[in-house]
């Protein structure tokens, strides 16, 4: 029973980010600079940053983990449903919620769409043309968004169910920063749940390991891939919407810096596992706050962060956090 | 049961399998053996639709096969052990043999046949929560052939099922063969093991470079001077 509950990666990732928030804690007390609340502030904002990257590193991950290439079109999918958002909102006027849910059924579509016309041709085909293609299908995206749309930042309306700030004791935050984690929390159980209890979610991992077997044992395995570019896309849209709630500013190169970063995360959590990319996530998020926070000084550099953990974790666990050492996929 | 009709298989330029006819009748045990390259596993793989033929016939049941998707195939009954056993070493023993049934829907019969495995591979239910990876090389055949039967098949095809196994793992592998067998299923086995193949099949075929030299039931195979020289060596008895 012990022997499964530290078996449990999520046991652990829980574990290691605790341990990683008492650190800065203890650190910020110790040098002083900041008194609780405010330090408290902060937490709330990196945890909410570090859900969102969380949710679109997970997209990354699991492409990775059935197709072995990055979806550099997912940082893409991203902005797309900000301007999904953007236009449910200001010219069809729905409610948020509404919104949200028209968001989360279109995002799909279209990387549906991407899966379809640029990686399905090439299946089979060697891995540096579909990685070509990937890039391809994100510059389309991001030219014909700029096409479309224009290139000037759009205002993201302003939600006040979600802008809304809410004082406890002395510590001020949106409601938007605490529904971010809440919804983040929610999606990863079903999802986790659903990929080690549903069938499909089991067939999920089983083409993951080896597609070919899988299609002999009668999984639809093409079904299963646009599958997980559907759950892809949707955390993505969800994600993409609490970020134009949280950062309001919609530009069709918007998506490039935050999918760099969920990439990254993506990577330092152990590229090919979901709790990996939450662990990346809130680390780069959280840490990306609290940087800033510590050391105004240097918060221009702000940026430069997911980077530095990125180099640091390469270098001491080139898996990453949770990858486990055999990573290269036959 | 199934009859295969002049089936040819090209990889490129080279023909891995030049025009080979051969019959499985029903409820038998039918084993194809040749060397290493001679296109045993390409013969499977063309039957499970994983590898695309440029011409023949394959029928199973009177109906024609080829050109369909591989899930049809493993729906109308056809099953494949593969080469290299290959379970989902990141599935649970559990989960592997889920897959195996993926196409099932009768949740009783289901219960049923994994307590039937278990009774056959009683080592698949203590590491039935283990996952796949963690098992032994024996262990892992077993749950190949487990996973294969979890569909519930007519036709059992077996690529290689002794390759780097111990012998006595190997010996227990091919009386599991026999007693799937009086269960009922057709076996199409596959084997380098010529020896133990052709004494455990009915009918045996000889597969040299893609070609089929020889036929026969398998006891006169073993007789065969050729067969013994190739296949058994010649100091066998
Ligand atoms: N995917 C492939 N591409 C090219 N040639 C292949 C491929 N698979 C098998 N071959 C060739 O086809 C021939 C038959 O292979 P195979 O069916 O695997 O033989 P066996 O299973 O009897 O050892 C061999 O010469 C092998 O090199
Ligand atoms: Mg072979």
């Amino acid at each position: 029973m012990i022997g499964k509950i530290f078996r449990n990666n999520l046991t652990s990732a829980i574990l290691v980010i605790i341990l990683i928030l008492l650190a800065i804690v203890f650190y910020a007390a110790q040098i002083g600079h900041m008194e609780g609340p405010v330090l408290l502030q902060h937490l709330v904002n990196g945890i909410s940053l570090g859900s969102l990257f969380a949710l679109i590193a997970i997209g990354y991950t699991m492409v990775y983990t059935i197709l072995s290439m990055i979806n550099f079109a997912h940082s893409d999918i991203f902005m797309i449903s900000l301007y999904f958002a953007f236009f449910s909102i200001t010219v069809f006027n729905m409610p948020w919620v509404l919104a949200l849910i028209c968001v989360a059924a279109a995002t799909p579509l279209v990387g549906l769409l991407i899966e379809r016309l640029a990686y399905r041709p090439l299946r089979g085909a060697p891995k540096n043309s579909v990685l070509i293609s990937a890039i391809g299908a994100s510059f389309l995206l991001e030219n014909a968004a700029t096409y479309l749309f224009g290139g000037r930042p759009k205002a993201f309306p302003d939600i006040p169910a979600l802008t809304r700030v809410i004082s406890v004791g002395s510590v001020n935050f949106q409601v938007v920063s605490i529904v971010i984690p809440i919804i983040t929390a929610a999606i990863l159980v079903i999802l986790i749940n659903f990929i080690h209890h549903a069938k499909t979610g089991v067939a999920m991992r089983a083409v993951a390991k080896d597609y070919e077997i899988a299609r002999v044992m009668g999984v639809n395995v093409n079904g299963i891939i646009s599958l997980t570019f559907i759950i892809g896309s949707v955390l993505a849209a969800v994600g993409g919407f609490m970020w134009g709630a949280k950062y309001p500013g919609v530009t069709p190169m918007m998506g490039v810096m935050p999918g760099l970063k969920c990439f990254v995360a993506a990577v330092v959590g152990g590229i090919g596992d979901i709790n990996g990319a939450v662990i990346g996530g809130f680390i780069l998020g959280l840490g990306e706050v609290l940087i800033v926070a510590l050391f105004p000084g240097i918060s221009g550099y702000r940026d430069a962060f997911a980077f530095v953990v990125l180099i640091v974790i390469l270098l001491v666990r080139p898996s990453g956090i949770l990858g486990s050492p055999v990573a290269e996929k036959v | 049961m199934l009859n295969i009709e002049k089936l040819t298989v090209k990889y490129g330029g080279i023909t891995a399998l030049d025009s080979i006819s051969f019959n499985v009748p029903e409820k038998r045990i039918v084993t194809l053996i040749g060397a290493n390259g001679a296109g045993k596993s390409t013969t499977l793989r063309a039957i499970a639709a994983l590898t695309k033929p440029s011409g023949g016939s394959v029928r199973y049941q009177g109906e024609d096969i080829l050109g369909l998707d591989a899930q049809k195939v493993v729906a109308k009954g056809i099953s494949l052990v593969p080469e290299g056993r290959r379970v989902f070493a990141n599935l649970t023993v559990m989960e592997n043999l889920r897959i195996g049934a993926y196409l099932r829907k009768d949740e009783e019969g289901i219960k049923k046949d994994r307590k039937w495995m278990f009774e056959m591979f009683p080592i698949l239910e203590k590491r039935s929560w283990q996952p796949a990876g963690t098992l032994s090389g024996g262990e892992q055949q077993m749950l190949a052939v487990a996973r294969a039967l979890m569909s519930r098949p007519k036709l059992l095809m077996m690529d290689e099922p002794s390759l780097g196994l111990a012998p006595l793992v190997v010996k227990s592998i091919f009386e599991i063969i026999r007693e799937i067998n009086r269960n009922g299923v057709t076996i199409l086995l596959i084997e380098q093991n010529a020896n133990l193949a052709l004494k455990t099949a009915d009918i045996g075929y000889v597969l040299e470079t893609g070609k089929i030299t020889l036929s026969g039931a398998g006891t006169e195979l073993l007789d065969d001077s050729h067969v013994k020289a190739a296949y058994l060596g010649a100091a066998k008895k």
